[in-house]
């Protein structure tokens, strides 16, 4: 297999009586809720393939039972597959022994839960410690890295606290530091912040940002929240009845929907703001001056407006030294006014 | 447009008033049926006792062939004597070192435990419990009795821990423990001292195995529900770091339970020490021999000594264990510090205090017992006396005289067409089949008469039960009165509720259906209560916003929908029943316990008793059928949500 850091090909799982003999069938085809009308089994991942680059926040977007989270708990075979392929690093996952697979948990993975997962019985620092307690590091050498990344994760400090005693959100970032303390090459997020208050998810969102930009992991989010999705994945995989609908860039998945209902999900989106003006240049027209301002052509449109205020003339579009297009003051204000119509109503995080 | 659905809606059938004929006509038809039959067949084929019955004979033999080989056959040879010395040298082993402790160590280390536990007040509680035992005079048979409770319920855990463990991982193993301890906990403790004294001999061993038959299922039961308990989340985060199996259990899923397994531990202790006068019977040593002797001489001082030391036992373990299932508080180093500084400075006090209880401590109050219980007999008889009769010739009698009067074969009828009718028809084979082995096992007669008992006593305890559940459900400031007597009823070991029930009504049936009364009703009420609580707010405002009386409201709403808890109340009340009438066979109550009893007791006699022990079994099994099916059966609205 080749240099991702993920890559999963054909992925089924199906929960139920004699799931494996389903794939292959022409029961496959079925929606889910035909097919466990008619084998009682319930297909929550179905033939699910993509890839995610080292270094890369890789975002699952879907509706509650799309088939993210199992997808998710597949990768480490927390649920095990029903069949398909999956690498990390280049190895194959399904076909380890129970031990290379708890040493790809112990060392290369790990994950993030919605609910937490903290053990109440354990100070925060001997949280944090677990995943090297359980590798058989000693006390001293877990405590140091613990608190190391306590006050990575703004925590320090409360070492000693029991988890009750701290907030939803200070929760979750002993969460966060207990996956980040084995210093693994991939993080799993699973809705890790849908169970926070919005202005918290708002301040973890950062965090993960800052994280990613310090410590450079490959990252694979699940979420249910468009907007997210949107601000956090460089490239979103978006699920639907347990089959990935559309990969791409929050730019693609806007401009380019596969089918409608991508494009319903992300019909609220402030288009200006995700879309670059190479979505909206035009070759220049005969007697249009070429002396504008010049501005790449991944600029998002929103960015654009500055430029356009300062010179009455088109902006030239390039890309790679190349000019791809122009675009003037109307051509931006008819992007901005018609694509932001709706914008009010997705201004407000939460369920797209 | 208000009035359009109505006018849009279908017509309501006429059917109601069929339907409610057909609902009530089948057990009307047959109330009448089973009158006629009885009026036509009254006196034949009844089964009357019979001591020499050729079972009884049989089953002696086998005792005689068992006791012939003890020490030949290979079972005995190489397992059954081997665990009966096991258990005797454990027994042995923790009797010798709570002695050599002194008491005055035995209290330091049982307040260190208190604090350890829970802090001062525990430890308090410890240290006044225990000395008022020391101070009631009965030092030496208490620790002889806490040796044998402590040594049943080290067993009970060790063996019971794992399997709850077991149990709370896989459903498997779950759906095959689940219903040998549903049998365990139906079965009245007389009925497996007989063939535990053929295996084991009497003695010390053979107590504690029986106590240990009685302790384990809650040990196991709330061991399995911990771990199920245990956070998804917690042990998922944990599997995603690599933990092995063990590691999971060992850090995240013992730890997390570890509090609910604790209440595990209190209850098996509860339930070891309401054991403590049934072993007296197969020569436990310790507090039940005192109690027993008493009881048989109906001295009530005599027995209420033993029985207040050990309901002192059962407050002294139940508050440090319950403490200790609670969340710690105190940092570690003051709670071990106060242990171990309680426990050295009893064990120093040791040598200068002597191993014996001073007697000069003791207080004498057998005496001023027995003047009280002579008084009450003296003023009250004639209402004791009036409460006893009426129930023994209004009740007990004619209904005895009724099922032992009936043809067999009509009884049994009843009881399967009973049955069918409130819990479908596999509840109604069950309890005929069980009904067709004790006529089988030559103890019909016997039979009917410890059912007379039962039923009365249930009667009785159900309707007492529900009408203070009621009651507390309904108004707070009664059910914050009466919550203290339940907690305290239910902390009490189950013997104990013969004691007052003795001092005032004497020996016999009545004494028994008194302490079944006492013993139940507690947890009959507490289940209707919190049946009743449990039935949603929203739907009690929505009676409520339609107008409805507080009358409609508990009999439209309330109840209906507190059906499931009902009916277990009704099972546990007389599941409980039962074993307390079969305990009342130590105060006259008669019928198959005192058969037990006997058999064990006499050599001649043997059989009987382990047909009656049998017999117990099949009449536990055949009224909680009758009862727990109900719950079982699909009502409409299950099924149609199904």
């Amino acid at each position: 297999m080749g240099t991702a850091a993920i890559e999963v090909r054909g992925l089924w799982k199906i929960f139920g009586p004699k799931a494996d003999r389903i794939i292959g069938s022409p029961d496959a085809a079925l929606e889910p809720a035909a097919l466990r009308a008619k084998t009682g089994c319930t297909a929550a991942v179905r033939d699910v393939s993509f890839e995610v680059r080292p270094g890369e926040v890789f975002v699952v977007m879907g509706l509650s039972g799309s088939g993210k989270s199992t997808l998710v708990r597949c990768l480490t075979r927390l649920i095990e597959p029903t069949a398909g392929e999956i690498a990390i690093d280049g190895q194959d996952v399904r076909g380890m022994s129970p031990a290379q697979l708890r040493d790809l948990r112990r060392h290369r993975v790990s994950m993030v839960f919605q609910h937490f997962g903290l053990l109440p019985h354990r100070r925060v620092v001997d949280n944090v410690a677990y995943g090297l307690e359980i590798q058989g590091v000693d006390k001293a050498a877990r405590h140091d890295k613990a608190a190391q990344i306590l006050s990575l994760v703004g925590l320090q400090g409360h070492e000693d606290s029991y988890p009750d005693q701290l907030s939803g959100g200070m929760q979750q970032r002993v969460g966060l530091a207990r996956a980040l303390a084995v210093d693994p090459d991939v993080l799993l997020f699973d809705e890790p912040f849908s169970a926070l208050d919005p202005l918290i998810r708002r301040d973890m969102q950062a965090e993960v940002i800052r994280l990613h930009r310090e410590v450079g992991k490959t990252m694979v989010f699940i979420t249910h929240d468009l907007s997210e999705a949107l601000k956090l994945g460089e490239r979103i995989a978006i699920m639907r009845g347990g089959a990935i609908v559309q990969v791409g860039t929050p730019e693609e998945l806007v401009g380019a929907p596969a089918d409608d209902y991508v494009a319903d999900f992300v019909r609220d989106v402030p288009k200006s703001t995700v879309l670059s003006l190479r979505w909206i240049c035009r070759t220049p027209e005969p007697d249009e001056p070429l002396d504008g301002p010049e501005l790449a052509a991944d600029t998002v449109i929103h960015d654009a407006v500055p430029a356009a205020m300062a010179s009455a003339r088109p902006i030239r579009v390039v890309s790679g030294g190349e000019l791809v297009g122009v675009v003037d003051r109307v051509d931006l204000l008819g992007a901005v006014k018609h694509q932001d119509a709706p914008a009010a109503a997705a201004a407000a995080p939460g369920e797209a | 447009m208000v009035s359009a659905p109505v006018q849009m809606a279908p017509p309501v059938p006429a059917a109601p008033r069929g339907r409610r004929l057909a609902r009530w006509a089948p057990p009307v038809a047959g109330v009448v049926a089973v009158v006629v039959l009885y009026l036509a067949f009254k006196d034949t084929a009844t089964l009357p006792h019979d001591d020499d019955a050729r079972l009884f004979h049989h089953l002696n033999d086998v005792r005689d062939w068992v006791d012939e080989n003890r020490n030949s056959s290979p079972i005995f040879l190489f397992v059954l004597n081997y665990i009966r010395l096991f258990v005797a040298d454990l027994y042995t082993a923790l009797q010798a070192a709570l002695v050599a402790l002194g008491w005055p160590g035995l209290i330091g280390l049982t307040a260190g435990l208190g604090w350890l536990a829970g802090g001062w007040r525990i430890a308090l509680v410890s240290v006044a419990g225990f000395g008022a035992i020391g101070v009631l005079g009965k030092w030496d048979a208490s620790v002889e009795t806490l040796a044998l409770t402590l040594s049943s319920v080290a067993l009970s855990l060790v063996i019971g821990i794992p399997i709850g463990v077991w149990a709370g991982r896989s459903a498997r193993v779950r759906r095959i423990v689940t219903p040998v301890l549903d049998v365990m906990q139906i079965m009245p403790t007389f009925s497996y001292l007989s063939p535990i004294v053929l295996l084991f001999l009497i003695g010390p061993a053979s107590a504690t195995i029986a106590t240990m038959i009685y302790a384990i299922p809650p040990a196991i039961r709330i061991t399995a529900l911990a771990i199920q308990r245990v956070s998804p989340t917690a042990v998922e985060a944990s599997e995603s770091l690599g933990a092995t199996r063990w590691q999971t259990l060992r850090k995240v899923r013992l730890p997390m339970a570890l509090n609910t397994i604790m209440l595990g531990v209190n209850q098996t202790i509860a339930a070891a020490l309401s054991m403590v006068p049934l072993v007296a019977l197969i020569a436990a040593p310790g507090l039940g021999v005192d109690l027993l002797q008493a009881l048989a001489r109906v001295n009530v001082g005599a027995a209420l000594v033993p029985g207040i030391a050990i309901v002192l036992i059962a407050i002294v373990l139940d508050r440090i264990t319950r403490a200790a299932a609670r969340p710690r508080a105190r940092a570690r180093a003051v709670r071990w510090g106060g242990f171990a500084l309680l426990t050295v400075v009893g064990l120093a006090l040791t040598p200068a205090l002597a191993q014996e209880f001073p007697e000069q401590w003791e207080i004498q109050i057998v005496r001023p017992i027995n003047d009280v219980v002579d008084w009450i007999e003296a003023n009250w008889y004639g209402f004791t006396g009036f409460l006893n009769d009426a129930v023994a010739y209004g009740l007990l009698n004619p209904l005895q005289n009724t099922l032992t009067s009936a043809p067999w074969w009509l009884v049994t009828l009843a009881v399967l067409a009973f049955a069918w009718w409130l819990s479908g028809p596999r509840a109604g084979v069950v309890a005929a089949a069980c009904l067709i082995a004790i006529a089988a096992l030559s103890l019909w007669e016997h039979g009917m008469e410890t059912l007379t008992i039962v039923l009365v006593a249930s009667v009785i305890t159900i309707a007492v039960g529900l009408a203070l559940g009621v009651g507390a459900a309904r108004s707070r400031r009664f059910a914050a009165v009466l919550r203290p007597f339940l907690d305290a009823a239910q902390t009490m070991p189950s013997f104990s509720y013969l004691l007052p029930a003795v001092a005032l009504f004497g020996n016999g049936r009545f004494t028994a259906i008194m302490a079944s009364l006492i013993y139940a009703v507690p947890v009959v009420a507490r289940l209707v209560e919190d049946g009743l609580r449990e039935v949603p707010q929203t739907v009690v405002e929505a009676a409520r916003s339609a107008g409805s009386t507080e009358r409609q409201l508990l009999w439209k709403v309330q109840l209906p929908m507190a059906r499931s808890s009902l009916l277990l109340a009704a099972n546990q009340g007389i599941v409980m029943t039962l074993a307390m009438v079969v305990i009342g066979a130590l105060v006259g109550a008669g019928a198959l316990g005192y058969d037990v009893v006997a058999g064990i007791a006499q050599q001649e006699d043997y059989g009987k008793g382990l047909a009656a022990g049998v017999a117990l079994v099949l009449l536990g099994i055949m009224l909680d059928r009758i009862t727990q099916g109900a719950d079982g059966r699909r009502s409409p609205h299950k099924k149609r949500n199904a």
